[in-house]
């Protein structure tokens, strides 16, 4: 019993749990999985679907998080990749030519993947700090989807371009599909074979993986490039499902929320250690918090403020520092002498 | 760094510039050159009055920035300046409009700006959490409590606001600036005085120079961390306060993305990423050089704004690369 308190994926899960049952209270049938029209409807499969690209993103962050960088990026490759697709595919003479919408999608892709490749150069082969490096993309990218989509939001019309993210396949919504083959083949690349260990190893000290003969720098470059590509698919997924793309706003905070996601998920952001399973629980929870908000009946604008609480919740919760101040006897109360100080702070500026 | 070694070196006067100031002078140069392309290829650009307006246009934004400068200097991060402006512009629309003055309505937001970036600097503190999350949740925070005050945008009337808004102070010659400039250059120059001239600046940058050392030598690390991040709120309170004069309403989706244009500003101004190195007056050519970026586009009429975002990237892709260059050699 207290080995499993002790999981790390015990407290997401159980916030993901408590969020569920708040659900099953207020709303009636929460729990109800229908089939209609040969598709599955329900509450929990519209989670998964809505939720669909913020798992593939932050399953791309985790990996960079693990190494000990982050990606900021994201939101930007997002709205570039479903940017170039939608721009392509508006060019095509018949916008249901399944090759023509392959090509396109191959097309963002590759631009997504180039993308990821540049943010790993720069931190690999430069050394530049991650946060920085990504930063670059972050500012550059919107104004580069901005111009893919010539400030417009370009819409199409094209059935298989919206089998992505609007579509079914053997019942299930497609986006699922998509997470699901994605986190099979990550989940055995890293954990079935050496290539997680690697990842984990220059996350816990580049200096001395590479000392012990592991090529950190393409560790680097690869984990930056499968985040490029799953921002890259997600930004197809989002554009898909509302037909058209928009250069300002689609993936707007995303990367905010994949890095929550993946610090809910147990992930430390030092790197070093990363939990899969975690990161799909993180962005479970967030997509369930944002439809819990909108099926309790709190106005919508207050997510973020509840966000804010499970942030802070869950990094004090995370933070050793914290758990040792407060969970046991206070051995040292903090040292600040708060009220005098505040003063203090406002003067000088 | 370089000593002059000769007595007699009048006659050479080799004119060694020490490492550090390489940065802002490239900053320098990069503005001075973008203000002399723009003068040649632009009718009317190159009059003082485009400088001018380039700080009447982002006085808020250079206040934000003077605090940022505190937190990266420090080596941390605050990305919650922009909702804190966005937060700062609610609370004062929304109790002006339900009649308040506005001495007390402008002291209230720098109060809570200020406790908003202590309580942050507190948690990043005692409870060892990056700076980058506890900020985040700061930023998820403010905007949040800034829709939970209305969504709507909600307009300033009241008098003093306005005349802030739309007095215009003579300089000499047909140039003018507005009061927010005046109260920007009074910040710039009290943060320039702080940074380089008092206790609280100089442990500043040992914190960011290393802060087990600081530790070490027995600086307050504790006060010291929390006091940037402070800085940092109130300044972004300032701006908000800036803003509202500027734009005269108060809303939720103020100010959205300033922290990047803050970060960047600081970077392109030359401060090291990494804390410990860097200048005020930096900044303050970072913000100009952003701004003059807006004018440039503006003035060319056909780029599309979107431009402005991509060459701030570039800039800053290619300020980084000195930096790594500067610290490589440094080594």
């Amino acid at each position: 019993m207290s080995a499993l308190l002790r999981h790390r994926l015990v407290w997401p899960a159980a916030v993901l749990a408590g969020l569920l049952l708040v659900n099953v209270i207020f709303t009636d049938g929460f729990l109800s999985v229908q089939i209609r029209d040969g598709h599955l409807y329900g509450s929990l499969i519209d989670i998964l679907r809505f939720g669909a690209p913020l798992i593939l993103v932050a399953l791309g962050m985790t990996l960079v998080i693990a190494t000990g960088g982050i990606d900021l990026s994201v939101g930007s490759v997002v709205a570039i990749s479903g940017a170039l697709a939608c721009l392509q595919i508006s060019g095509l003479g018949d916008q249901g030519s399944v090759g023509g919408v392959l090509a396109a999608v191959a097309v963002a892709l590759a631009l997504s993947l180039a993308l990821g490749v540049w943010n790993g150069l720069l931190v690999s082969a430069i050394g530049i700090q991650p946060i920085i490096a990504t930063l670059i993309l972050m500012v550059a990218g919107r104004g580069l989807a901005q111009l893919i989509t010539d400030g417009q939001i370009i819409t199409v019309n094209s059935a298989p371009y919206k089998l992505i993210g609007g579509g079914y396949w053997l019942t299930l919504p497609f986006g699922i599909i998509i997470v699901a083959a994605v986190l099979t083949l990550t989940a055995f690349l890293t954990r079935r074979l050496a290539l997680g260990l690697l990842i984990e190893a220059v996350g816990g000290n580049a200096e001395a993986s590479r000392l012990a003969g592991i090529r950190s720098r393409g560790v680097l470059i690869m984990v930056y490039t499968f985040a490029g590509l799953c921002a890259g698919i997600a930004g197809l997924m989002i554009s898909s499902n509302v037909s058209s793309a928009d250069g300002n706003n689609a993936g707007l905070w995303i990367e905010l929320d994949a890095i929550l996601a993946v610090v809910i998920g147990g992930t430390s952001l030092s790197g070093g250690r990363f939990s899969l399973a975690g990161t799909v629980l993180g962005a479970l929870i967030i997509q369930t918090l944002t439809t819990t908000i909108y099926s309790i009946g709190v106005p919508p604008e207050t997510t973020l403020l509840f966000k804010a609480l499970v942030v802070t919740i869950v990094c004090l919760l995370q933070s050793q520092a914290f758990r040792a101040k407060v969970f046991r006897r206070r051995a040292a109360p903090p040292a600040g002498r708060p009220a005098a100080e505040e003063k203090k702070v406002g003067v000088p500026a | 760094m370089s000593v002059e070694s000769t007595a007699g070196g009048r006659l050479k006067a080799p004119v060694r510039i020490p490492q550090k100031f390489v940065p802002v002078l490239v900053t320098a140069a990069l503005f001075v050159a973008m203000f002399a392309a723009g003068g040649v290829r632009y009718e009317g650009f190159a009059t003082g009055q485009i400088v001018l307006n380039v700080f009447i246009d982002n006085a808020f934004l250079l206040v934000v920035a003077v605090g940022m400068t505190f937190v990266i200097l420090a080596g941390g991060i605050d990305l919650s300046v922009g909702s804190v402006v966005a937060l700062s512009t609610m609370i004062a629309a929304t109790l002006l409009k339900d009649g308040w003055p506005s001495p007390p309505v402008i002291g209230l937001v720098l109060l809570i700006g200020t406790l908003l970036g202590t309580g942050m600097g507190a948690i990043i503190h005692y409870f060892e959490i990056q700076p980058f999350i506890v900020t985040l949740g700061g930023m998820f925070l403010a905007r949040g409590l800034s829709y939970t005050i209305g969504t709507e945008s909600i307009p300033i009337e009241q008098p003093t606001f306005t005349a802030f808004a739309q007095t215009r102070i003579d300089l000499f010659a047909d140039l003018w600036i507005s009061p927010s400039v005046l109260i920007a250059a009074v910040v710039v120059a009290v943060a320039a005085y702080v940074l380089h001239y008092t206790r609280l600046g100089r442990n500043v940058y040992a914190v960011g120079g290393g802060e087990q050392s600081a530790l070490l030598m027995g600086l307050p690390l504790a006060r010291t961390k929390i006091a940037v991040y402070g800085i940092s709120g109130f300044c972004s309170a300032l701006g908000g306060v800036l803003m509202s004069f500027y734009m005269l309403s108060g809303y939720g989706m103020h100010a959205v993305g300033m922290e990047l244009d803050a970060i960047a500003a600081v970077v392109i101004g030359g401060t090291l990423l990494t804390g410990g190195s860097g200048y005020l007056l930096g900044t303050v050519l970072g913000v100009l050089v952003l701004g003059l970026i807006q004018t440039v586009i503006s003035f060319e009429g056909t780029l599309s704004p979107w431009w402005t975002r991509i060459v701030i990237g570039l800039l800053l892709f290619v300020f980084i690369l000195l930096q790594r260059l500067i610290t490589a050699r440094r080594r």
